[in-house]
């Protein structure tokens, strides 16, 4: 606790006196200690949290442990409703992305002809883009060109014809190495010049640990709950006002559609964030990885480039901004192939050349997940023999996720003490629990009361969920965050077992 | 003003210091401007942004591999050059240079990607039984899930006993094993993890002179202190430890020393470090209180007589309790190198000995952040550490593309050595290991002179003239590191056997 509020101050100065002072330790005594210890560790790492995997989550394998070593438990397996991880939930993978990705694995099935011809057309393609014509071979480290060429085609088909350059796009291991790399760049300075990060309350908790790892201070601006997570101009405005007595506020953060609130954000606010961004003077990241991930009647993903575009020179020519996008969601659900890109827009030239320089220190993103990408952005067309089939799968896993959002949003508003906004997009729902007083102060003990909420729950029912604290939220509120993954038939269960749960819980502490 | 506070900076590549106050200067100035005048100005610049970040050079992939890529480029265009391709020489990317891919790891990577592969009868059976193998490891039976973050649990099991055989039974507990995007971010996480401090304690860290870049790089980048220690060019570029000694000494006066990087067998010096010498930097290490980092990318990449490879864990263990029992070391492997060459698939893994436990649940923690490794790369070095065996139908195939491209490689590293010795001013040591050579080079006066005109490091200058006349694209010395008045160029042993003899030629 005493953590976070460290690590919104822009003081390292405290930790660093720790640091010096087991420095002296380490100096005037003969010590047998080891070199690298809590106290001589990097101090930025200590303050890094990441509760998607945290505390919760190792809990969870260690029951998994128990439960394969023959331990009696009220349930047979743990349901790991934390991560958006698609496969693992029993997501199956688009057919086609896997037979190009075997062929370019192992380019002698392309004499095999149970491929079709598509799939051996673009491994072809690929395969001849690489060093040696082997995926083994590195890639520039900005990723293959005509990757990077079919990414920028997909990017202007998307958004209408507005053009992209594909030097403004760089090819990264998932998103979240695109999305630190930009933080690194961002971040300097010292004390009250040092570089503020707006991010959203709740966000995704990749946001503030990397802000921890850089020391940059966090700006947190709240989404309003009572909106359906909307974004507030007015409480932007607010936030950055506050944060420009302590800090250097220079970047605004929005992931949309939202992660963990599912809120898909309006034309209209877009705009607004835009215009606030010009008129702050900030650098905006636009986390788009749940792009296709879009249910609710009403709502449409509305590309942050493509609205910039529209809004004319005086912005499209100014604000500078970067876009995330990744293979890890959406409908392919490929996490574990670690594919990304970020398109980079406005960016100084000198800047971006220190950007390739700093790429290339770890060379180049994993191959395989570059050539997923590529076929991501450039899938079957209709007049190809695979258009059919990767259609079908495409619209089952999308219309899968949908159902499960209305379904999940439903239940859970049927259940006293736990309301449910709607899930617009993304793969999570966000509700907020009423927790008993008498919960909330057992809890305050020894842990946050949605911690303590959520490691009852897995204890008791073997559902793993991660707690709305290790997102932030308005103080006073709890949360927890579910991921609306699991086969439809296993999510019913799920839901109905949280059901009895709060249920059970609140009798308990009434 | 500020511009030449930056300027003033960027010329500190090497001793990088951490960062000066100057920097608070150069943003409070931008708010100012800000907030006093209307401005236009970006909100990223050269000024503006992480002032660490541009004292990070990376010479692999730095300014003269961007000549090489602009003179493909331009002869994919027609126009017109005393050579007829740009040969990259500069990099360790065995396929990118013909090698060809182990036939069993492609097929089991295949069967990973596309299991319905498993029903086809074109595929040996070990391949199969180790496709699925990974698969039930893997969540949702896929490799397109996440996997644990410290790596998948069954790999991790692959590697200790793969450590545990290599290291003639010394135990290796799975708990200690992290797999990794690549050696690169392994060491990367690990450097983060050591550098701390402020001013005279800012923490110190060993790398050899000359060193693989990513080390100067990623010092830089955290704001550490690099301390360099040379190696011996006239003894084989062996490391001496008075060196060692004299080279901490001197900077227990400015920093605080706290980490020791070695590269064995070394890049891009090719030396292959002999038992002694080994045993003689871990009794330094212990004595001095220096982390241990042990790079051994390149272990199965030994070729001269004499040499071989001593992992750091195994001699280690075997100088007894009094040592194994404190020294803490992390060694690093790869599976971009030795004769699988799948730099693209960005496979690693780490073994972290005697690490405090309370750091081991940071690092944990840590690499949480990010998720997963690629899985085709933890799948990849699986099948590394678990090969075909004797009496698997894969084990023939298996053994003869293995022993093909080391040998190829301890040929074309013998070769290299010899060609390069005929010519006057060219002295190349033997390369004993890995993939290069490290030639130093004497370059006539005039030449130095020329360079430092052009504001260039007369190898680089000479690099440079020499991609352009052959097209030939080699990495100077000075991106390495090298002692003073010293030039030096660093080539791939990598082209196939012909090509490289017109290489060496030219």
């Amino acid at each position: 606790m005493h953590e976070r509020v460290k690590s919104q101050r822009v003081g390292t100065k405290n930790i660093l006196h720790t640091s010096n002072m087991s420095q002296e330790a380490v100096n005037g005594v003969p010590c047998r200690g080891k070199v690298l210890t809590l106290d001589t560790m990097n101090p930025n790492v200590k303050r890094v949290e990441y509760a998607v995997r945290g505390p919760i989550v190792q809990r969870a394998v260690q029951i998994e442990k128990e439960l394969r070593e023959g331990a009696k438990k009220p349930f047979t397996e743990v349901i790991k409703a934390n991560i958006g991880d698609a496969h693992a939930m029993g997501q199956k993978p688009v057919t086609f992305l896997r037979q190009v990705l075997a062929l370019c694995s192992y380019p002698e099935l392309l004499e095999d002809n149970k491929f079709p011809e598509d799939a051996k057309k673009r491994a072809r393609r690929i395969l001849g883009a690489c060093g040696g014509q082997s995926i083994g071979a590195y890639s520039a480290s900005q990723g293959i060109e005509c990757v990077r060429q079919d990414v920028a085609r997909y990017i202007e088909k998307r958004d209408g014809g507005i053009p992209s350059n594909p030097d403004n796009i760089y090819l990264s291991t998932g998103a979240s190495d695109a999305i630190v790399t930009m933080l690194k760049l961002l971040v300097c300075g010292e004390g009250r010049g040092r570089t503020g990060v707006m991010i959203s309350i709740p966000q995704y908790p990749l946001y503030s640990a990397a802000l921890a790892d850089l020391g940059a201070v966090q700006i947190n601006y709240y989404l309003d709950e009572d909106k359906c997570w909307s974004l507030d101009i007015k409480e932007l405005r607010r936030a950055v006002t506050e944060a420009r007595q302590h800090c250097n506020p220079r970047v605004l953060c929005i992931i949309n559609p939202g992660n963990p609130t599912g809120q898909v954000q309006s034309r209209q606010c877009i705009e607004d964030v835009i215009r606030f961004a010009k008129e702050e003077h900030l650098f905006l990241m636009a986390d788009e990885v749940y792009q296709d991930n879009v249910y609710a009647e009403g709502c449409a993903f509305h590309s942050f480039k493509k609205v910039l575009f529209e809004m004319g020179p005086e912005y499209s020519s100014t604000v500078e901004m970067a876009s995330f996008h990744s293979t890890s969601k959406c409908y392919m659900g490929e996490c574990g192939f670690r594919g990304g890109y970020m398109e980079v827009i406005n960016l100084d030239p000198e800047v971006k050349a220190q950007l390739i320089k700093l790429v290339s220190v770890r060379l180049c993103p994993p191959v395989p997940g570059q050539a997923l990408l590529d076929l991501v952005v450039n899938p079957p067309q209709p007049d190809e023999p695979s258009h059919t089939t990767f259609m079908k799968e495409r619209t089952a896993v999308l219309a899968a996720l949908a159902e499960k959002a209305r379904l999940t949003e439903q239940v859970f508003n049927t259940v006293p003490g736990i309301t449910c906004n709607p899930v617009q997009g993304a793969m999570y729902t966000f509700p907020r629990i009423t927790l008993p007083q008498k919960a909330i102060d057992k809890a305050k003990a020894g842990q946050v009361p949605d911690m303590f909420y959520c490691m009852r729950l897995l204890e008791e029912e073997g559902i793993c969920l991660v707690p709305g604290s290790g997102f932030g939220q308005r103080e006073g509120t709890f949360h927890f965050r579910m991921t609306i993954l699991p086969p439809t038939e296993k999510l019913k269960i799920v839901l109905q077992k949280i059901r009895d749960f709060h249920q059970r819980f609140t009798q308990e502490f009434s | 003003m500020f511009d030449t506070c930056v300027l003033k900076f960027s010329q500190y590549s090497s001793q990088s210091r951490y960062s000066s106050p100057s920097f608070c200067h150069s943003v409070d100035g931008t708010k100012m401007t800000e907030n006093g005048v209307a401005t236009r100005a970006k909100v990223l610049t050269i000024d503006t942004m992480n002032p660490t970040v541009k004292k990070v050079e990376y010479a692999v992939r730095g300014p003269i591999v961007q000549r090489a890529v602009e003179l493909e480029k331009e002869l994919s265009e027609g126009i017109k050059k005393p050579f007829a391709e740009v040969i990259k020489a500069n990099i360790g990317d065995a396929h990118a240079m013909g090698q060809q891919p182990i036939t069993f790891f492609r097929q089991v990577l295949a069967l990973c990607s596309y299991p319905e592969l498993l029903n086809d009868s074109t595929f040996p059976e070990d391949a199969k039984s180790r496709a699925r193998h990974i698969l039930q490891s893997c969540g949702g039976n896929s490799m397109g899930a996440y996997s644990a973050s410290q790596g998948i649990d069954s790999v991790r099991q692959d590697v200790a006993r793969y450590i545990e055989r290599r290291d003639g039974g010394v135990s290796c507990d799975p708990d200690n094993i992290y797999l990794t995007t690549g050696a690169s971010d392994g060491i990367v996480t690990m450097l983060k993890l050591l550098v701390c401090g402020q001013g005279s304690n800012r923490t110190g860290v060993m790398i050899s002179i000359p060193q693989y870049p990513l080390y100067s790089a990623a010092l830089a980048e955290l704001g550490a202190v690099q301390i360099n220690y040379y190696l011996n060019e006239e003894k084989c570029w062996s490391l001496d430890i008075s060196e060692l000694q004299r080279a901490l000494d001197e900077a227990r006066q400015h920093c605080n020393p706290r980490a020791l990087c070695i590269i064995n067998p070394g890049n891009p010096t090719g030396q292959v470090q002999s038992r002694q010498c080994i045993e003689d930097v871990i009794r330094f290490a212990a004595k001095e209180r220096l982390f241990l980092m042990a790079d051994e990318v390149y272990q199965d990449n030994v070729y001269a007589d004499g040499c071989q490879f001593h992992s750091f864990k195994k001699v280690l263990f075997e100088m007894g309790p009094e040592y194994s029992n404190t020294v803490e070391l992390a060694s690093f492997h790869s599976t971009s190198k030795c004769y699988m060459g799948e730099c693209g698939f960005r496979g690693g893994y780490m073994e972290i000995i005697n690490m405090d436990n309370e750091v081991k649940a940071q690092l944990t923690k840590l690499v949480s952040v990010r998720l997963c490794p690629p899985v085709p790369g933890q799948a990849l070095m699986d099948l590394v550490v678990n090969p075909p065996q004797p009496g698997e139908p894969s084990y023939a195939n298996f053994i003869k593309e293995r022993t093909a491209t080391l040998s190829a490689l301890a040929e074309k590293a013998k070769l290299t050595e010899q060609v390069l010795n005929t010519v006057p001013g060219i002295r190349c040591n033997p390369v004993q290991g890995a993939m290069y050579s490290f030639p130093s080079l004497t370059i006539p006066e005039k030449a130095v002179r020329e360079a430092r005109d052009k504001g260039q490091q007369p190898d680089m200058f000479y690099c440079m003239k020499m991609l352009e006349e052959t097209g030939i694209c080699l990495v100077p010395g000075s991106g390495f590191g090298q002692r003073d008045g010293t030039y030096h160029f660093r080539m791939t042993i990598l082209p196939p056997t012909d090509k490289l003899k017109i290489l060496l030629t030219k």
